[in-house]
């Protein structure tokens, strides 16, 4: 049965305590290396030092940091805690994928990696619905259509647009 | 006269009335999704929006962030999902509304309210920039440190029950600033002799981490949700009907919204807090609240949608930004060296009056696009979570991977993705963060200058708005401690009221044990009676 602090605390209980126990850490091991990676300047007032506002930060979270852990309503882990770490560990899946597409982004180029990797994610995720897939494909185009050609934002030519004839791969190189 | 006359030359160009409409439009339908908000179309299109002139790159974001909250209304009021978190107290009276087959006037009133504070909030605004224009300039360096360690605390205090950890987030945005090359000793800060540190983390990159791609991977991480549509029935002019019948309502609500957007670090939430609770104790029928009631709805979205406008102030008059959509906007000013501040107000009326006008036109806009294409604008409620999710996933690479072209970045984006997907989880806020990335160097700065002509500690509260700002924080800071300590008292009797002898589990046990053996022993005792009578019994 939960406490009526745990009741009216905001908020999941599970992953809390980790949570709050890394953070803590975290922030007394940048604040141990504070004499290391800051320097005290001579001849210069206290508030302008370079070490002043890194210090006021780390204080900050070592202080409220370890205060949040102490408040906490429950200090021990419980099995929904293990199933909490367990999604947070399964969600890396996802930062995998976004670095592959951003590594094979400047290597294939944006336009046909964007299209060839929203289907696969979108069957990755379960749809095998076939217009689910042309769907992704086709929003893949329209987000390249939108940005790099008409917004024209900064996102450089493929190593294998090099490999295309003259003006397609200048043209290539421009919009795709 | 002269002076709204040039800022509307401003914006006739074709490119702004475009920046507008896409604004607008994209607003309601990001909007309109649950699980997209603003900050994560802002945060994509932000480093979009860095090729752009500074009037048309703000246009745009200020259409999306105008505009979602229209668009938010949809899903909150037809499948009780907010679709942005302000949204929030629609649901209230809004699915009531719907459930009872009244979705269409419910979406109706909650546009002409939308409408209401919009419009009600520029015009407030565009009344009151001459005065602001007069103030703004008696902000020095110790007064604009003060408005933003003001800004911070009441964000930090704004979370309750979750302070502590909101002020450690604000605390870790205030590190994050200042990793990398200190500018005026040019002396390396938590660099770890690291080159990719050196030029600091980048803030655009942490937005882009912290709200869209947490969010793709909280997306991805979930599952779909089965939505049952209602059809609309009737017409969807009849709101404004409706709201000219509630003038009190709607004008106090927008009041709050206006004056709760002007200070930072409050925002939405609380206009709406009061101006909900407000509705509710003056209205005849208070029972209805919660349950369908006209007047709540146009409480809830008339306050939310008089803030976009009014939080710009403290952003365009002070530099300061109120949270984190606001936050986002400064860069674009950083981007095009136009210093957001006193200066801007004095040298630039016209462009601040511009923005407030491109307000008014888009809320029209708004107004009239949401008239005519609700039926098909529903559609988009039923996209899917999960591909949504990959649609984040594919647009925030543009957004982080157009800044700089840089891989390094795109790590840094991901790995603040994830603690952004932790956050989300744990429903720990991630706003503080990002303010106490702009605030934290906002103070660095305005503390260096402002400590240079300081003797002693009263000298830099000796001025009037300086002293103003710092009994409000020493004020803030004392109803929040206060506050903390009902808190703590009401913890306590609660406690006290379900935690005693009676409800405790093995007194109770005990109790039952006790019980039942008296009982047995009762019964074993009547059974020996029974066969071993005392001889003292009569017979």
């Amino acid at each position: 049965m939960s406490s009526p602090e745990e009741k009216r605390f905001p908020g999941p209980m599970r992953g809390q305590l980790v949570f709050a126990i890394v953070f803590f850490v975290v922030a007394l091991l940048l604040l141990s290396q504070i004499g290391e990676q800051t320097k005290w300047v001579k001849k210069t007032k206290f508030f302008a030092q370079p070490r002043f506002w890194p210090a006021v930060g780390l204080v900050g979270m070592v202080v409220f940091g370890g205060l949040h852990l102490w408040k906490l309503p429950r200090r021990k882990f419980e099995r929904a805690d293990y199933v909490e770490w367990r999604i947070w560990l399964v969600a890396i899946e996802w930062v995998g994928w976004f670095l592959l597409y951003v590594l094979l982004v400047p290597v294939i180029g944006y336009l046909p990696v964007t299209m060839i990797f929203m289907p696969i994610l979108i069957w990755r995720l379960g749809y095998r619905d076939k217009r689910m897939v042309l769907i992704s494909s086709m929003f893949g185009l329209g987000v390249v259509l939108l940005f790099k050609s008409f917004l024209e934002v900064k996102i450089p030519g493929a190593l294998l647009y090099e490999y295309l004839p003259g003006s397609l791969r200048t043209f290539f190189i421009l919009n795709f | 006269m002269e002076l709204i006359l040039s800022s509307v030359d401003i914006l006739a160009r074709w490119d702004v009335l475009l920046a507008l409409l896409a604004g607008s439009v994209g607003g309601v339908l990001i909007g309109a999704i649950p699980g997209v908000g603003p900050a994560v179309a802002i945060a994509i299109l932000l480093p979009a929006t860095f090729s752009m002139d500074p009037i048309v790159g703000l246009t745009v974001l200020l259409g999306i962030y105008g505009s979602s909250m229209y668009g938010g209304s949809i899903p909150a009021i037809l499948i009780n999902t907010p679709g942005t978190a302000v949204n929030a107290l629609t649901t209230y009276d809004g699915y009531p509304m719907t459930a009872r087959g009244e979705a269409r006037r419910a979406l109706s009133l909650a546009y002409s309210a939308s409408f209401f504070g919009g419009v009600f909030s520029v015009i407030c605004l565009i009344l009151f920039a001459p005065l602001l224009a007069k103030v703004a300039p008696l902000f020095g360096s110790r007064e604009i440190f003060l408005a933003a360690l003001l800004g911070i605390i009441l964000v930090v205090i704004a979370h309750r029950g979750q302070s502590l950890i909101a002020a450690a987030m604000a605390c870790f945005g205030i590190f994050l600033n200042t990793v990398g090359l200190e500018a005026v000793k040019y002396s390396k800060r938590y660099t770890f002799d690291q080159s990719f540190l050196s030029s600091g983390v980048n803030l655009i990159v942490v937005v882009l981490g912290l709200f869209a791609l947490s969010q793709a991977f909280f997306l991805l991480q979930g599952d779909d949700e089965k939505i049952r549509m209602t059809k609309l029935r009737g017409g969807l002019f009849q709101g404004l009907r409706e709201l000219a019948r509630h003038p009190r309502v709607a004008g106090v609500s927008g009041t709050f919204g206006v004056l709760m957007g002007m200070i930072p670090g409050v925002g939405e939430f609380t206009a709406q807090f009061l101006s909900y609770t407000y509705a509710q104790k003056t209205s005849k029928r208070p029972q209805d609240f919660g349950h369908g009631s006209s007047e709540g709805l146009i409480a809830a979205e008339t306050a939310n949608n008089a803030v976009p406008a009014a939080a710009m102030v403290p952003l365009l008059a002070l530099g300061i930004p109120g949270e984190a959509l606001t936050a986002m906007m400064l860069s674009v000013f950083y981007v095009h060296n136009v210093v957001p501040g006193p200066q801007l107000f004095q040298n630039q009326m016209d462009f601040v009056v511009a923005l407030y006008i491109a307000l008014l036109i888009l809320n029209v806009m708004v107004l009239i696009f949401l008239l005519f294409a609700t039926n098909h604008l529903i559609k988009v409620v039923k996209i899917p979570n999960r591909f949504l999710g990959a649609c984040i996933l594919v647009l925030s690479f543009v957004g982080v991977y157009s800044l700089r072209n840089s891989v390094t970045d795109c790590m840094i984006a991901a790995g603040f993705g994830i603690f952004g997907f932790v956050l989300k989880r744990l429903s720990i806020p991630a706003v503080p963060i990002i303010l106490g990335m702009v605030l934290g160097g906002i103070m660095e700065v305005k503390l260096r200058a402002g400590m240079a002509r300081v003797k002693t500690p009263f000298d830099f509260i000796d001025r009037p708005i300086a002293m103003v700002l710092f009994l409000m924080i020493v004020g803030v800071l004392v109803i929040h401690f206060f506050r903390v300590l009902k808190d703590r008292q009401d913890l306590k009797e609660a406690k006290w009221s379900t935690k005693h002898a009676s409800t405790n589990f093995g007194m109770h046990m005990f109790r039952r044990k006790r019980f039942l053996s008296r009982e047995r022993g009762r019964k074993v005792r009547e059974t020996h009676l029974k066969y071993n009578p005392r001889s003292t019994d009569k017979r």
